[in-house]
């Protein structure tokens, strides 16, 4: 007894004496993440920001392999010494989390406000009554384009579809580049950056993909086949053999300034940046005429939750706050250009490219994939077969009528809205 | 009359046989048994509940799984088919070129033909994947060289061609396996009997149809017998060419990719041990129902040489 009172007591004059400011009850929070590229933005960036805040709490990102992150995440938890802070993919998986009771309900920690609805979904429960984790970042879909290119052959950015493909024709007419640089091969790449991309101007975003889930709406519908529809016609401006083009491919054509436009994700940024010698510029998904309510896929991609058995719940609770807080949106989104900040406030950021794509959540309406939440959960998997079926439609293999039916039949085996 | 003396119990044997049954057991037929047994059972409500063959009348019944299914079944079929066809024909050519006694630099030869099967599925995956790159690729290019331009297509990525594509990749990386095996064989052919031929006035090519082929059957049943296997465990080529969901439009999936995608899931798709173990089965009782026509109704007709 006496000993370990010695001990606090040399352990706190030594702490006190070496640094004045610092309390003997000094916590320190664990971060779970996937994210290892991360590491030197928390390291040298997020975390002392925070620690200049709140200097009693202290913070150690400890990331695995993303491979690793799901399994090693679940057995730590199941032993009770997983970080007290959770890196959340979105929907399923960490909604499976908070069900076993490992992730806290947050709905009420302060800075949850700063979040629209949208933003919320990917980690709410399917009825939106609790949240589990702080939103973090999205990525936004839209087109990359050549600015170089288009200069050259003066074309202007193209707002409607009927400008879209008139440019697309004038490339092609032209011959010194490839249209459009994509390929079918990856599969995900027509789905993700080609149906999940142009497809919300179709389905009016939240509003059709909402529909969906209520079974009010049914993927054969005109508003989900158009964009199949869409597809079908990328398939005569893409490159030479662009079945067996990969995702590396398509990127390095369109770095290498052999192509002119890039369907894109933002993630892109910080890569193209690094490669392309050309000047870049970005649209959103074109729409039907001017003057329409554009929609952009403005996708959750990560967010961070609390561990329910944190022994260090309160100082937890204060780093969500501000990581939902502006001052985190601003060092993370400057940090990672490409992954944006959903918080309300704007953030302000240094590249040019990532700041024209969140410049349109001032004028678009945003809305997240449209298979990840609630439909992706059964056999056969919808987001799955939307891969295969959007690669289908653009190599001729299915005409998207059938494609869209093929869609609605795996949904209805297994999916029965709630009425 | 007394008792024969009872034999007392040979203990020796038991400890010999026990470390290699212990590891066999351990590593090969528990997991075996827990994989039956995970068949058997289905997550209901986070525990695991017996079910019977429920999984199975699924996976048969369920247009969901069994359209996937029978796929997968017909794909490996035609891998198997295609290896049957051009790896062992052209593994039985080369061993017979290679111990021909007139061919020159044959053990380099013997060298660079194996030298695939020792590669990582993974680099020869990724490398053809650039030979049939139409963007990057040598192969484009050099059939421009020749003329034959018109003839290429993105192999990989055509539903029609992709899997016959692949079949041909894994002929041309383990080809170097039944040429040693048929090279060994041959070689193990007597001087004696080779004579006798050549006095009876068989040479070249017939001796080959009508000794040598005969000799080395036994060899060819086995090659068989391992392509099969090997056919139908396949997985590593198809997912690193064409990824986890072996496109375009599953026609290059076979049950390998399935059970990987039923087992461990996939992007969105959450994974299913109970339907991963039920194909895990199918495939088990199709490769032992193999080995069985095989060992029962094939190899005992092989008529063998003692010398």
């Amino acid at each position: 007894m006496t000993t370990k009172l010695l001990t606090a007591l040399l352990l706190g004059t030594s702490i006190l004496g070496s640094a004045g400011v610092a309390y003997a009850d000094d916590v320190t929070l664990n971060i779970e993440s996937w994210r290892g590229d991360d590491l030197a933005i928390w390291k040298d960036k997020l975390i002392p920001a925070f620690e200049a805040k709140n200097p009693d709490i202290k913070v150690v990102f400890a990331p695995s392999a993303p491979t690793e992150y799901d399994a090693a995440l679940g057995a730590k938890l199941a032993a009770g010494s997983a970080g007290d802070l959770i890196t959340c993919r979105p929907f399923d998986k960490s909604l499976e989390l908070f069900k076993k009771g490992n992730l806290a309900d947050i709905s009420t920690l302060p800075g949850m406000e700063n979040f629209s609805d949208v933003a919320k979904a990917a980690w709410q429960t399917d009825d939106g009554k609790s949240s589990f984790c702080v939103p973090m970042a999205s990525v936004i879909h839209g087109f990359i384009y050549n600015k170089d290119a288009f200069d050259k052959l003066g074309i202007k950015v193209p707002e409607t579809r009927d400008e879209f493909f008139a440019a697309l024709d004038k490339i092609k007419a032209d011959g010194t580049y490839i249209p459009m640089a994509m390929g079918t091969k990856d599969l995900w790449e027509a789905a993700t950056m080609g149906y999940q991309n142009i497809g919300p101007n179709y389905w009016k975003g939240e509003e059709g993909r909402l529909a969906l889930i209520k079974g009010e709406q049914k993927l054969t519908d005109p508003q989900w086949v158009e964009p199949f529809k869409e597809l079908a016609r990328w398939k005569d401006y893409l490159g030479d053999g662009f079945e067996a083009q990969t995702y590396p491919d398509s990127q390095n054509l369109f770095t290498l300034g052999r192509a002119a436009i890039y369907p894109a994700g933002s993630w892109e940024i910080g890569l193209f940046n690094t490669q392309a010698q050309f000047k870049m510029g970005a649209f959103p998904p074109p729409v039907q005429k001017a003057g329409d309510t554009c929609y952009i896929s403005d996708h959750t991609d990560i967010g961070m939750g609390l561990n329910a058995a944190s022994k260090n719940a309160d100082a937890a609770k204060t780093f969500l706050s501000w990581v939902a807080s502006p001052d985190f949106a601003t060092i993370y989104a400057n940090a990672l250009p490409g992954f944006f900040s959903l918080n309300n406030t704007p953030v302000k950021m240094e590249d040019p490219l990532a700041q024209e794509f969140v410049s349109w959540r001032g004028k678009c309406k945003s809305t997240i994939r449209s298979t990840y939440q609630i439909l992706s959960r059964g056999t056969p998997n919808l987001e799955n077969e939307t891969w295969v079926e959007s690669a289908n439609v653009i190599n001729g293999t299915d005409t998207p009528e059938a494609a869209a039916k093929k869609l609605q039949d795996g949904l209805d085996s297994w999916y029965k809205p709630a009425k | 009359m007394a008792a024969a003396p009872k034999r007392p119990f040979r203990w020796h044997i038991s400890v010999f046989l026990a470390p290699a049954l212990l590891v066999y057991t351990a590593i090969m037929i528990l997991p075996l048994a827990g994989t039956l047994q995970l068949s058997l059972f289905r997550n209901i409500n986070q525990s695991q509940v017996f079910v019977g063959l429920e999984n199975f009348r699924m996976l048969f019944g369920d247009p969901n799984w069994s359209v996937n299914f029978w796929n997968a079944l017909r794909n490996n079929v035609w891998f198997f088919v295609i290896h049957m066809l051009v790896q062992n024909p052209i593994g039985v050519l080369l061993a017979a070129l290679l111990s021909s006694p007139r061919l020159r630099f044959s053990a380099f030869y013997r060298t660079a033909i194996f030298v695939p099967t020792i590669l990582s599925f993974v680099i020869v995956g990724f490398a053809w994947k650039l030979i049939l790159s139409p963007l990057w690729g040598v192969a484009p290019h050099m059939m421009d060289l020749v003329g034959l331009k018109s003839l290429f297509t993105p192999w990989l990525g055509k539903a029609q061609y992709a899997l016959t594509a692949l079949s041909l990749i894994s002929v041309w990386q383990f080809v170097g396996i039944p040429m040693m095996l048929i090279y060994a064989a041959l070689l193990s052919i007597p001087e004696e009997v080779i004579e006798a031929a050549e006095c009876d006035g068989i040479t070249g090519m017939a001796q080959f149809w009508k000794i040598k082929l005969p000799l080395i059957l036994p060899s060819i049943g086995i090659i068989s017998i391992l392509t099969f296997v090997g056919n139908f465990n396949a997985f590593d080529l198809i997912y690193t060419a064409q990824g986890a969901l072996a496109g375009p439009n599953y026609s290059t999936d076979i049950l390998g990719t399935f059970l990987y995608r039923a087992f461990f899931g996939f992007q969105l798709q959450v994974g299913d041990p109970n339907m991963g173990a039920a194909i895990a089965t199918m495939m088990f009782l199709i490769i032992l129902g193999g080995v069985c026509v095989y060992l029962f109704l094939v190899q005992t007709r092989l008529r063998r040489y003692q010398f």
